[in-house]
């Protein structure tokens, strides 16, 4: 019996390969490798300096890489026409740490900017359209508020409504939880994992709250300054023996004070030399 | 030895091209979005975007640049006339008013004025947008930079800083003619008719193209300086501070050039 033929494998919603990126010093991307398959949830995971926003910069296409691609459901982000970058740039949405929402612009005007520029709808479809997204993350009645007054969680919120406005394939969030209390980045854990299960959407987020990534992630990456020390689930990275991300999984701290170093510039202090 | 002043040297010429370059880049991408920007054929957000900027940038510099030019009337005409009278020669305070305001004066104020309250508010808006990721924000939502914040502006400029250089040329003339009729009992009316006497169309035409000359600079000048901006706050006032510095040193460095073409071919 001649072998069955193989399925073809289904192409990664998101590609990085041998990406290197570097400001002019020491290597801040060394060399990484990453498959983001589609509906997946990708937790990025990686302490301060690891290099994961500026994957996260490379992958959503605001920078290129020195060596190496980017490759957003096959295509190459540096080498497709400037028409099929705006293409990928619809088909993404993305949540910034800091909400980045348009200070000039109303809650719903930052929600429909992109469905004013890249639609020919009617103005009411446009308005319903923006009052869905407002409701689904629970700012339904804060349209009309401009973001200064809007509280840390209900920017985060308005920034996730914004991200959504175009029905993207592919949700990016940069540090969701950051600075929010426990209850309010529960609730926007929870507002991934609905978004995920009723539209089916790859997810790729930053983060290093490690209760957000237990609840969200399908895979989890792990950088370390600058190079990708595991991929796979959280089962697999917990039986790592990786002492890195043994220290992040349990939350060992770094030694920070330098006790030898102030012993010894003390003892000099003492004996009358200069300090 | 001369090394480090040779290196020197070079990276600070390296960097000065580097910005005429990126200026040169802005510029271009300006002018090709400035279709998009027009009423009925373009954007109409865009459009509504331009008629705020023309609010602020024009309107609202209205009463600065009004008073500003009868001041420098003033000025000039007593400095013209203080000299002028030892030939008795008074007559030609008019002359003095009307050709220096309309060809030098009334431009060259109100790029000054315009450069300082809106080079630098341009260079703020957009740094702070910098700094709060919103420029990037644009970019990931397929929205170029270019096109949504600099282009309203640039098309605003170019309509309202002319209008405001007539105003300022209109304010300096008649300021002479209030001075004339203080010290020489020259009646206005005579005064009027020694000026349109004395104007000529072709000064009133370089005044108005050394005036968008003029807004070209300071728009993308002070919309340079603010998408640069890396850092934080300070980052944001550094910028301001250089947008106004330099559109006034580029502005004054175009008035040269525009004066000497047409003081050398003639035109003057």
């Amino acid at each position: 019996m001649p072998p069955a033929p193989e399925e073809p494998r289904p192409v990664p919603a998101i590609s990085v390969r041998d990406v290197v990126v570097s400001y002019g010093g020491p290597r801040v991307l060394d060399g990484i490798n990453l498959d983001i398959a589609r509906g997946e949830t990708m937790v990025l995971l990686g302490g301060s300096g690891s290099g994961k926003s500026t994957l996260l910069r490379q992958i959503i296409g605001l920078e290129r890489p020195q060596s190496g691609m980017v490759l957003v459901n096959g295509v190459d982000l540096a080498k497709c026409t400037p028409s099929d970058l705006k293409k990928i740039r619809r088909s993404i949405g993305v949540a910034f740490q800091n909400s980045a929402l348009f200070n000039s612009l109303s809650v719903e005007d930052n929600v429909s900017l992109a469905l004013r520029e890249h639609t020919r709808l009617a103005e009411s479809t446009i308005r319903l359209m923006t009052w869905m997204k407002l409701a689904v993350v629970g700012l339904g009645e804060f349209g009309k508020l401009s973001p200064q007054a809007l509280s840390g969680g209900m920017k985060k919120r308005a920034a996730v409504a914004r991200a959504l406005a175009l029905d993207p394939e592919i949700l990016v969030f940069d540090e969701p939880s950051a600075g929010l209390d426990p209850i309010v980045a529960a609730e926007l854990d929870e507002l991934i994992l609905g978004l995920k299960r009723a539209f089916n959407m790859t997810v790729v987020v930053v983060t290093h709250e490690m209760a957000s990534a237990h609840r969200i992630a399908d895979k989890m990456a792990m950088l370390y300054q600058g190079s990708m020390i595991a991929v796979g689930t959280r089962e697999e990275l917990e039986r790592s023996s990786h002492p890195r991300i043994r220290q992040f999984f349990d939350r060992v701290p770094d030694k920070i004070g330098d006790t030898a170093a102030i012993d010894e510039k003390f003892e000099r202090y003492l004996k009358g030399g200069s300090v | 030895m001369s090394i480090p002043v040779v290196e020197r040297l070079g990276g600070s010429t390296l960097r000065q091209l580097e910005y005429v370059g990126g200026l040169a880049i802005q510029f271009w991408d300006a002018a090709g979005a400035l279709g998009r920007t027009l009423p009925l054929v373009g954007n109409r957000h865009r459009w509504r975007s331009a008629i705020g900027q023309m609010l602020a940038i024009g309107v609202d510099a209205f009463p600065m640049v009004g008073i500003m030019a009868v001041c420098a009337g003033f000025i000039l005409a007593m400095q013209g006339a203080s000299e002028l009278r030892r030939f008795g020669a008074m007559q030609f305070v008019v002359d003095l008013v009307t050709i220096g305001f309309t060809r030098e004066l009334g431009p060259l104020l109100t790029a000054i004025a315009v450069s300082g309250r809106s080079g630098s508010a341009f260079s703020a808006e957009i740094g702070s947008m910098v700094v709060t990721e919103e420029i990037d924000a644009l970019r990931t939502m397929a929205i170029d930079p270019v096109e949504f914040v600099l282009a309203p502006k640039y098309l605003a400029a170019l309509i309202v800083v002319p209008c405001l250089t007539i105003i300022s040329t209109a304010s300096g003339i008649l300021a002479g003619g209030v001075f004339m009729r203080f010290s020489v009992d020259m009646t206005l009316g005579v005064y009027l008719r020694d000026v349109v006497h004395s104007i000529a169309l072709k000064d009133v035409m370089t005044g108005l193209l050394k005036s968008l000359a003029f807004a070209t600079i300071i728009v993308h000048v002070g919309c340079l300086e603010g998408l640069r901006v890396r850092g934080g706050p300070d980052a944001v006032g550094r910028s301001a501070t250089a947008a106004v510095v330099k559109s006034t040193f580029l502005v004054i460095l175009a008035d040269v050039v525009f004066t000497a073409i047409l003081y050398m071919t003639g035109a003057s």
